[in-house]
């Protein structure tokens, strides 16, 4: 069976082939801090669950001070002038695209067509991964077929990953933690105690105050915690079920789908959810942090006043 | 329930928001968030860094999406992927920067709402491909383009692929925030059929689509006065 810890193991020797790089780049002015910080991270995928939680901790919190004092910077790789890209890009043309859908294609393959393929009594993917797992042999097979296109080797391959995760830097990381600090706000019953605060300063006798609460509340919610997942138990536990469906009868299916795509809106106005607004800033080269949420900002304001009125009108 | 609940925790997320007002490093302000809600809700520290450290090794397949395209992606870089993508759509005289973006929104959320959620994606989409294009057609009609449009177009590839991710997944209903919905209602004794609710959310996902497609309608405007300016 291909399992996700086979594609674990092959991102923590990425991580390690980054942090030895860094390491012999005498033009990175932090190349023995940023190598620290990748090693750990090939650590943390490497040996995953045979490492006890308290190492895994610490090495988080490690990672984070060597992230937070600036001391991770990219090297300066050697970079193929613009020209030849040109040239390159003229003499392969569509092809060049092939590698690149092969992605996709094969993700969709291998979730759809190969889902109940077994070999023996075992299944050829790992079916609580799936789309990860088809996902992983897509990225091997566009490998493969990107360095037959481009006649190069799987080593040039690893170089131009350590360019672009260095580009990323912490970013990569970010989301990450993000999710570990979710968790905690779970284990700790943060999410309780903000359904008692809303709950009790928002008088709920109007029906429209009401559907602008808990659209409010669920997109509020997840620009804090950003992730809509960890905001719809919270605000529909608080809000949705005992107002919403016990007061004004809304239909719970209504109450649901209008729910969580309020909290989407949310996701979308903040740097919480790092993986969407963060990680394409680094990866676009934009100077303002913040850039895509201010792109975002015009669709996601007024998509939560129409979710309000959807949510009114539907219920 | 006035006793019943510890709203101290409720100083983690006070840490968040701060954190980014003040325009701390993201990653130091998580940590801290860490740290004050593990310690309001009184645990232990050994406790803490034991829960962060499981929850750290349960995530990190989050980080994969991310990084298992890098290899291919990199290389195809190199090979002259973005310059290819550019030199095609500056081929085609009609394509506009909002159009463009515009059939990509089309395709990325109905794929999305098929279940084809791989279809897009920053690192192996939005990066090689989307941007690049969008930048050409504005080029093709803006001969130097200012930084502060080149990184409005950029943000905006970026954002039209979240847009269509989110408002199409949605739809589909084998979707995990589907199956999510349905569980948590279970618990509080309602059953919720999951294509209704894959159903009722189709009218928010057109809107996201008119909203979205109107916001990049407006940036087109922008780059033709900037063009009109120019020439």
């Amino acid at each position: 069976m291909i399992a996700l810890d086979f594609f674990y193991v092959l991102v923590g020797l990425l991580f390690a082939a980054t942090a030895v790089m860094n390491l012999r780049d005498r033009s990175n002015p932090r190349r023995f801090t940023t190598a620290a910080f990748w090693g750990l991270y090939a650590l943390v995928y490497l040996a995953g669950e045979r490492l006890p939680p308290l190492v895994a901790g610490v090495l988080m919190v490690a990672m984070a001070l060597l992230a937070g004092c600036q001391l991770v910077r990219p090297g300066k790789p050697r970079a193929v002038p613009e020209e030849a890209r040109r040239a390159s890009a003229a003499r392969l043309g569509h092809r060049l695209l092939v590698p690149a859908l092969a992605i996709p294609v094969v993700t969709m393959i291998g979730s759809t067509l190969l889902k109940d393929v077994r070999i023996g009594a075992e299944p050829l993917l790992d079916p609580k991964n799936l789309t990860l797992v088809s996902m992983g042999c897509g990225a091997i097979a566009a490998l493969a077929l990107a360095c037959g296109i481009t006649r190069t080797t799987p080593l040039q391959g690893v170089r131009e990953a350590r360019r672009l995760i260095d580009a990323m830097g912490w970013a990569v990381v970010l989301p990450h933690m993000l999710a570990v600090l979710g968790l905690l706000f779970a284990e700790a019953g943060v999410g309780k105690a903000v359904a008692a605060v809303t709950t009790s300063a928002i008088p709920m006798d109007s029906r429209l105050v009401a559907c602008a609460a808990f659209c409010g509340a669920m997109a509020l919610f997840t620009v804090v915690m950003g992730n809509g997942f960890a905001a719809f138990p919270v605000i529909a536990g608080g809000i949705g079920i005992p107002v919403l469906v016990g007061v004004y009868h809304a239909n719970p299916a209504v109450m649901a789908a209008i729910g969580m795509f309020s909290a989407y809106c949310g996701t979308l106005m903040t740097p919480m959810a790092a993986n969407f607004n963060v990680v394409p800033v680094a990866l676009l080269d934009l100077p303002d942090k913040n850039a895509v949420i201010k792109a975002q900002l015009p669709t996601a304001l007024p998509l939560l006043g129409v979710n309000i009125l959807l949510l009114y009108f539907l219920m | 329930m006035h006793n019943a609940i510890n709203l101290w925790p409720l100083l983690g997320i006070a840490v968040v928001v701060a954190g980014f007002l003040l325009r701390a490093h993201p990653v130091l302000v998580t940590m801290a968030a860490c740290a004050v809600t593990g310690l309001a809700a009184s645990f232990p520290v050994t406790h803490i860094l034991e829960s962060l450290g499981t929850a750290f090794l349960k995530t990190r397949n989050l980080p994969l999406i991310l990084l298992l395209p890098v290899a291919a992606i990199g290389l195809l870089e190199r090979a002259g992927l973005k310059e290819h993508a550019q030199a095609s759509i500056a081929r085609i005289q009609s394509a506009t920067t909002g159009r463009l973006l515009t059939v990509y929104l089309f395709v990325r959320e109905l794929a999305a709402a098929f279940g084809l959620t791989s279809v897009g994606g920053h690192p192996n989409m939005v990066r090689p491909l989307i941007a690049p294009m969008a930048e050409a057609a504005a080029e093709a009609r803006v001969s130097s383009l200012p930084d502060a449009l080149r990184q409005r177009i950029r943000a905006m590839s970026a954002a039209t692929d979240n847009v269509g991710l989110f408002f199409g997944e949605d739809v589909f209903v084998a979707f995990g925030a589907i199956v999510l919905m349905q569980t948590i209602l279970r618990a509080e004794g309602l059953e919720v059929d999951p294509l209704h609710m894959a159903l009722w959310g189709i009218p928010t996902a057109l809107s996201a689509f008119v909203i979205h497609a109107w916001n990049l309608r407006r940036l087109d405007r922008r780059i033709f006065r900037e063009a009109g300016m120019r020439t």
